[in-house]
């Protein structure tokens, strides 16, 4: 067999790879980047006109309407706002949790996906330790499925309760957003990176909104390769390099559960990317400091910070059910040709 | 007494050097003769394909299947399998050990080879390397040879230990055997709290996936060479399993030129579909080695182009589809092949990347066959096995995975245009699948 010997280098341009199907329905949320500018817009609308509806006439907009949420992991934050949401628009709701139901007996995800809809579900809201769980249950039950957190993966309803957030500090009263909105502003997300769907989220987010992400952690926690993860996105493992560039900074708990094998030497963690009083008050006066918790005190924050003037913790937390209500109301409302209620 | 004339067809004997109109007189289960169109001396009475505009060629011969028996015929059986096999126009396939329980011994190579398992085509059982598959105690290498075994292999459990992997290599070598490593450094891709599930990059860390480094697979394969370096006298083959990596392959490519006994195979995947055909978490994308990045895959073609890769092998590998149905990190590794590799081996190497066909059938049959010394297979001169393959080169056609014969359908290639229809299959004189062209 002899060599080719085309002093051309041939061009050997691959298969196409296809179009994604995803999502199904046009009510489902599974990514952060389904969403156009003008859904990201009147999502944030909603979220404030729901906010202020008198709850006497809101809980009509979804009234007796089915709801499931189906969680594999547990959930303090999420759940209950996810919860409090669809119920104050009227929607019934059932919780399944993994560790008291059929899930424990191995019963599939399709199948419990399958079963919640046979009993009525007109949206399910899942939480799964898998990444990609979601569309798995979209694809499999064509209903709306807002992704509650898969994973390694993706977390969109909490990029955009902490879009709602850092919009409410750094450009008040906006909600019709543009490429233009966050321009000049930097946003720093620090800790845990790699394991954390909130991060990837943001990274998605954000950058649309014109902001810079400025990723910081060690190697460890957060690979080289996360800078191309898309446009807009920087590393700069200095954090005291990081926070002065920062108008908002957003800290990340290690996830132990993810950390499969690895070994931190937890102390020389603190000792670069903690954040202190002191280190916010030296590098970045005026920044807003978020968290979606949970907040391991003393860890990647210190108390004094958590509780501190600049964080805004509690207020993504307030935030979370506004943006739920309207990510629920979309899930139910969407113009459907399927999945629908019947 | 069975006969059989394959007339008007244009033969394609790589190893032979033939490529010319011919009519060929199957009998017995061997090549009779070989003749000039309507030269024939002994055809009286025997059963013609016609086989006019179509191409004839030595049945092809996938050298990495995994037909699931014994234990998983849920998946696929042997029958199923070697049907499937027939169908994408093989004659014979070298069938992986990892099995329940694991075809470590005489027994189950014989059995699996047993008239009752009702191949339609040669299986080549490949045994484990050391029993059970645990990389530790290694097996009766001439005991499995004379059994009917034609390589040995841990395959998913590659041996990690130099001092175990140098004595199979040593061993192996003794009788004559070729060792099958599937490369990969399991320390880098398994963790305390899984696995990984694709290749390592920009799209695993994008999709959440814990990733396998190319590391892991390129390590292995050049500590293996380094061993081979130190048994060179002995004439040891290693043989690397579906090689996905540009490294791997350099790797291979200088040992190579030292003259070391070191083949490689690579699976259509690995030259056809990249990272991004996972897409959002296709679990038919998803396999082991996984699927690389661009640039990787672009290696895969040049070093098929350029000689380096001995064979195409197809890494069948069946599974239920509710197995496929499930979380992508839950998911098994593997896809079926078999009814795809020569569609899509004549579309893009040949039709798209302008490989001369001699060569694309080659890879698909003389150089496989060659490579694990299964003697008579991969040519059609007279006196070889009457395995043959009979397609038209210029029908275009869809894969329809629902219409397979293997009894799983995870293939990635569902929908997709391949070139070049087998009409007929032909295995030791008898068809053994017919699909000729409506008139």
């Amino acid at each position: 067999m002899s060599p080719t010997s085309s002093p051309v280098r041939r061009q050997l341009h691959p298969p196409p790879v296809p179009a994604s199907p995803f999502p199904y329905h046009p009510g489902s949320l599974l990514s952060a980047s389904d969403l156009s500018l003008d859904g990201i817009s009147h999502i944030l609308t909603r979220a404030t006109v729901l906010e202020n509806q008198d709850p006497l006439t809101r809980d009509r907009i979804l009234a007796k309407r089915r709801v499931a949420l189906l969680f594999y992991e547990s959930s303090t934050r999420t759940r209950t706002s996810f919860e409090l949401a669809a119920k104050g628009l009227g929607a019934d709701t059932t919780l399944v949790s993994s560790l008291s139901s059929s899930i424990e007996k191995g019963e599939s995800l399709k199948d419990t996906g399958l079963t919640l809809r046979a009993l009525g579900a007109e949206a399910i809201i899942l939480r799964h330790n898998s990444s990609g769980a979601a569309w798995l249950l979209e694809a499999e039950t064509r209903l709306p499925v807002l992704n509650a957190g898969d994973g390694m993966h993706e977390h969109p309803t909490q990029a955009l309760l902490d879009l709602r957030t850092i919009l409410a500090h750094l450009r008040p009263g906006t909600e019709a957003v543009n490429a233009e909105t966050l321009a000049g502003v930097t946003v720093s997300i620090a800790g845990d990176i790699l394991h954390s769907r909130v991060a990837r989220s943001n990274m998605l987010l954000l950058p649309r909104l014109g902001a810079r992400v400025l990723l910081c952690g060690p190697k460890e926690l957060l690979p080289d390769l996360a800078a191309k993860a898309g446009p807009g996105i920087a590393i700069e493992r200095d954090f005291e390099a990081a926070l002065p560039q920062s108008q908002a900074v957003m800290m990340l708990r290690i996830q132990a559960e993810r950390l499969a094998g690895l070994q931190l030497d937890l102390e020389e963690y603190k000792a670069s990317y903690q954040l202190t009083g002191q280190r916010l008050a030296r590098h970045a006066p005026a920044a807003i400091v978020l968290h979606p918790g949970p907040i391991i005190r003393g860890l990647e924050v210190t108390a004094g910070v958590a509780d501190g003037p600049q964080s805004v913790i509690l207020e993504q937390v307030r935030n979370g059910v506004a943006i739920r209500m309207a990510v629920v109301e979309r899930a139910l409302l969407a113009e459907t040709g399927n999945g629908g209620r019947a | 007494m069975t006969a059989l004339v394959i007339r008007g067809g244009h033969l394609i004997d790589p190893a032979a050097g033939v490529d010319a109109a011919k009519d060929i007189l199957l009998k017995d289960g061997r090549v009779a003769e070989i003749a000039a169109p309507g030269k024939l001396k002994s055809a009286n009475g025997a059963e013609v394909l016609d086989a006019t505009g179509l191409t004839v060629t030595p049945g092809l011969v996938d050298i990495h299947v995994h037909l699931r028996e014994p234990g998983q015929g849920y998946k696929e059986t042997i029958a199923t399998g070697t049907a499937a096999a027939a169908a994408g126009g093989f004659t014979a396939v070298a069938a992986m050990p990892n099995t329940l329980p694991v075809n470590d011994s005489p027994e189950i190579t014989r059995w699996m080879q047993a008239p009752e398992r009702g191949a339609s085509i040669r299986v080549f059982p490949i045994a484990a390397a050391t029993r059970g598959s645990k990389g530790e105690a290694i097996n009766d290498y001439a005991a499995l040879k004379s059994a009917g075994a034609v390589a040995v292999t841990d395959d998913g459990h590659p041996i990690l230990k130099d001092s175990v992997m140098r004595e199979v290599l040593a061993a192996a070598a003794r009788v004559g055997l070729s060792v099958i490593q599937h490369a990969e450094d399991t320390r880098l891709t398994q963790f305390a709290g899984g696995v990984a599930s694709m290749n390592l990059g920009p799209v695993s860390f994008r999709l959440g996936l814990r990733g396998m480094p190319a590391e892991a697979e390129s390590g292995l394969v050049e500590r293996d060479i380094r061993l081979v370096t130190e048994l060179r006298d002995t004439r040891a083959h290693l043989h690397v399993a579906h090689i996905s990596t540009a490294a791997a392959v350099a790797a291979v490519r200088q040992a190579r030129r030292n003259g070391l006994r070191v083949t490689c195979e690579v699976a259509p995947h690995h030259f056809l579909l990249s990272e991004e055909h996972v897409g959002l978490y296709d679990t038919n994308a998803k396999m082991n080695p996984p699927l690389r990045s661009a640039a990787d895959r672009v290696a895969m073609i040049e070093a098929i182009l350029d000689g380096v890769v001995d064979a195409i092998a197809t890494d069948h590998a069946p599974h239920a589809v509710h197995e496929k149905e499930v979380e992508f990190e839950n998911a098994p590794n593997g896809i079926t092949g078999l009814e795809t590799a020569l569609g899509l081996c004549l579309r893009w190497l040949h039709g798209e990347w302008k490989m001369p066909l001699g060569r694309v059938l080659s890879l698909l049959s003389a150089q496989p066959a060659a490579l694990l010394g299964m003697k008579g297979r991969g040519t059609l001169i007279v006196g070889s096995f009457a395995d043959a393959v009979i397609f038209d080169p210029k029908a275009e056609w869809t894969y329809r995975a629902h219409e397979t014969r293997s009894k799983s359908r995870n293939t990635p290639f569902d929908g997709w245009t391949m070139q070049g229809k087998v009409r007929w299959t032909v295995a030791e004189g008898r068809v053994v699948y017919s699909n000729p062209a409506e008139s």
